[in-house]
């Protein structure tokens, strides 16, 4: 009986290739979709966390207090020897040290005058050591509007619309002045080797971006560091595993009340982002919900319509003896099949495409020119565990719900009717 | 001839509702079939022929009246001894045919004899010797869609033969033939009647079928109008 049931379902293409495909591109779109949601809403975390907040963030106690000032005096000390720690201790991320100032920028004339001046925000990021990623990070290469990345120490990249107001290129020297981590005046000349385009209104207005050595030298910060970001290393921030490691480091330091004892933040624990971590996982789950019940509505109609469409198959079956029970059963392990076959294979494919769109992404370059918002240029899919098996719930169950609504014709069907029905 | 009556039919109502009254569509039927007639319920549309074959055929149940079909009360059959008996001692033809339109000839006519759960080696005898009497050895392989009205008619008959029943309710089986595939099916049919002495009962109005009758019960507004016996 079995071998007879699997003949039909080979040999009737309605029966079993066309759900099957029904049921795979349903179940792939499900897993595309929520795996391009998850990675869209993500990315707008992950470019805050690149510029700012990292997936960890290691200040000291008091820094972390008054981090909205970047009070640079309450600095990490021996931040080296911190990083090297947190290598050996958190191996699963990535850390990058940072210096952010502020200062001002003073451009000379040939006499040595100012020529033109303005306040600038500054990111001190390793841009020059070997194997470094911060300016892949920061997508800093894509976003060089003039000149070129900093070769040499002394060189800074500037944004655009600042060196314009500036009225500064590529090779110019600049001045910059401020105070050092101990509170004295500090200037130091740079040459400006590039300028770029971050895409954000604050950034644009008056960023400066330097080696880290350079900020060192410029803030007396010899083995200082404002902050150590850590950075899961598959590129996408976890909230669960952030707050595990960051309790693990805090449980060092419990006891230790000293105001420059680090201490550990993840990204959720910093400003509004947890709010908008909470929102965004929200955003994704509800509008993937949305499309689970679309898929599943159409799954479900396409099991109504299989069953249906097998209504005089299934009335001569019952004429030749066979038990309702045993005809309903029979659909519904076909269902059953046909829901496994195709959420197996819809998973597969959808993971396919999502793992290509989170490898090489969406460039959306072209569609962000004169955006002001601080966006990613090139849009990825995050493929998450769950990805692994939502496909199932339209995939499988909807399918076997559907076929188990039209079987329950196979109940209510009165087989004193039969005769007439199998007329054609 | 066996004597034993199949069939025994006594005071058989059946009754439909309709609107906020009743249909009578049968109304105090008496009828005893022996083993090996071949024997058919005659009249036009909505004289009762179909509504009795339904309930000889377990299909249904009388509303009032008893029908016992090989010593089973239809009325006091539960769903699944219904099912029972048709499995195991009722053929059926349809107007239609009602082959399974993917599988082989082979496998439609073995369908009945897999839920009997005979062996395969069983399988394969049988549903030759079936596809021998209807002369159809040579399409073993074939789908319906590859056969003719006749050949397709064929299949069903030996889809309802093969696991040998007792009784074999054919329901216009000749609607949807031309004359002479007509004249060949019943030929065929009553040869089967007559080797196997399997009794064939018929709800029929068409002059070729009644032509083949032995027995002839004419029914009229869901009464025995008459009946003719033949010998041939």
């Amino acid at each position: 009986m079995i071998k007879f049931l699997i003949k039909g379902l080979i040999r009737d293409k309605s029966r079993s290739r066309i759900p099957l495909i029904v049921v795979s591109l349903g179940v792939m779109l499900t897993v595309l979709l929520h795996a391009y949601l998850k990675g869209f809403m993500g990315d707008t975390i992950e470019t805050n966390a690149r510029f700012s907040t990292g997936h960890v963030k290691v200040m000291t106690k008091a820094y972390s207090e008054n981090s909205d000032q970047k009070p640079n005096d309450l600095a990490l000390l021996n931040a080296s020897a911190i990083r090297d720690q947190l290598g050996k201790q958190f191996p699963q991320l990535d850390w990058a040290e940072r210096i952010e100032f502020g200062g001002l920028i003073d451009v000379p004339d040939s006499n040595g005058e100012t020529r033109s001046q303005g306040p600038a925000f500054g990111i001190g990021l390793d841009l020059l050591t070997q194997g470094t990623r911060e300016s892949e990070r920061l997508n800093l290469v894509k976003s060089l509007v003039r000149g070129n990345m900093p070769k040499k120490q002394g060189e800074i990249l500037i944004s655009d619309e600042f060196a314009k107001k500036l009225r500064i290129n590529p090779g110019d020297r600049i001045t910059f002045i401020g105070s050092t981590m101990n509170n004295s005046m500090t200037i130091y000349n740079l040459t400006l080797s590039g300028t770029i385009s971050f895409g954000n209104e604050i950034l644009d207005r008056g960023a400066i971006i330097t080696d880290l050595q350079d900020a060192r030298n410029a803030l007396d910060m010899q083995d200082a560091t404002s902050e150590i970001l850590g950075f899961f290393r598959d590129g996408f921030y976890n909230n669960k595993s952030a707050l595990s490691i960051a309790a693990t480091f805090s449980s060092t330091y419990k006891s230790n009340n000293d105001d420059f004892a680090p201490v550990m933040l993840t990204l959720s624990q910093q400003g509004s982002m947890g709010q908008y971590v909470k929102m965004s996982d929200y955003w994704a789950n509800y509008i993937a919900l949305v499309f689970i019940i679309a898929m599943s509505l159409v799954l479900w109609n396409a099991g109504l319509l299989g069953g249906l469409r097998r209504y005089g198959e299934f009335g001569v079956r019952l004429a030749m003896g066979e038990e309702k029970g045993h005809v309903f059963r029979t659909l519904i392990y076909e269902s059953i099949l046909i829901g496994i076959a195709g959420s197996v294979a819809g998973t597969l494919a959808g993971l396919f495409f999502a793992w290509l769109i989170q490898k090489y992404g969406i460039d959306i370059s072209g569609m962000m020119k004169g955006s002001t918002l601080m966006m990613p240029s090139v849009i990825r899919a995050q493929i998450t565990p769950s990805d692994y098996y939502l496909g199932f719930i339209p995939g499988l169950v909807s399918t076997v719900v559907g076929t188990m609504l039209s079987g329950t014709g196979i109940y209510r069907r009165q087989t004193a009717r039969l005769f007439r029905e199998l007329e054609a | 001839m066996d004597n034993s009556p199949i069939i025994e039919i006594e005071k058989l109502v059946k009754k439909f509702p309709m609107g906020r009254g009743e249909f009578t569509a049968l109304n105090g039927i008496d009828l005893r079939f022996k083993q090996g007639e071949f024997a058919g319920l005659i009249g036009p549309s909505g004289s009762g022929k179909t509504t009795l074959l339904n309930i000889i055929g377990s299909l249904d149940v009388p509303s009032s009246g008893t029908a016992v079909v090989m010593g089973r009360t239809i009325e006091n059959l539960t769903a699944r001894e219904s099912a029972k008996l048709r499995k195991e001692s009722l053929g059926f033809i349809f107007q239609s045919y009602n082959l399974l339109a993917v599988h082989t000839v082979y496998e439609n006519v073995e369908f009945p004899l897999l839920l009997l759960n005979y062996t395969a080696s069983e399988r394969k005898k049988m549903v030759s010797d079936a596809l021998e009497w209807v002369g159809l050895t040579e399409k073993i392989k074939s789908k319906p869609p590859q056969l003719s009205g006749g050949e397709c008619q064929r299949v069903a008959i030996a889809r309802a033969m093969v696991k040998r029943p007792s009784l074999v309710l054919a329901d216009e089986p000749t609607a949807n033939l031309d004359t002479a595939n007509s004249h060949n099916i019943l030929k065929t049919m009553e040869t089967l009647n007559r080797e196997l002495k399997t009794t064939f009962l018929f709800a029929t109005h068409d002059d070729k079928v009644i032509s083949y009758l032995r027995r002839k019960i004419f029914l009229l507004d869901g009464k025995v109008d008459k009946e003719e016996i033949t010998s041939n």
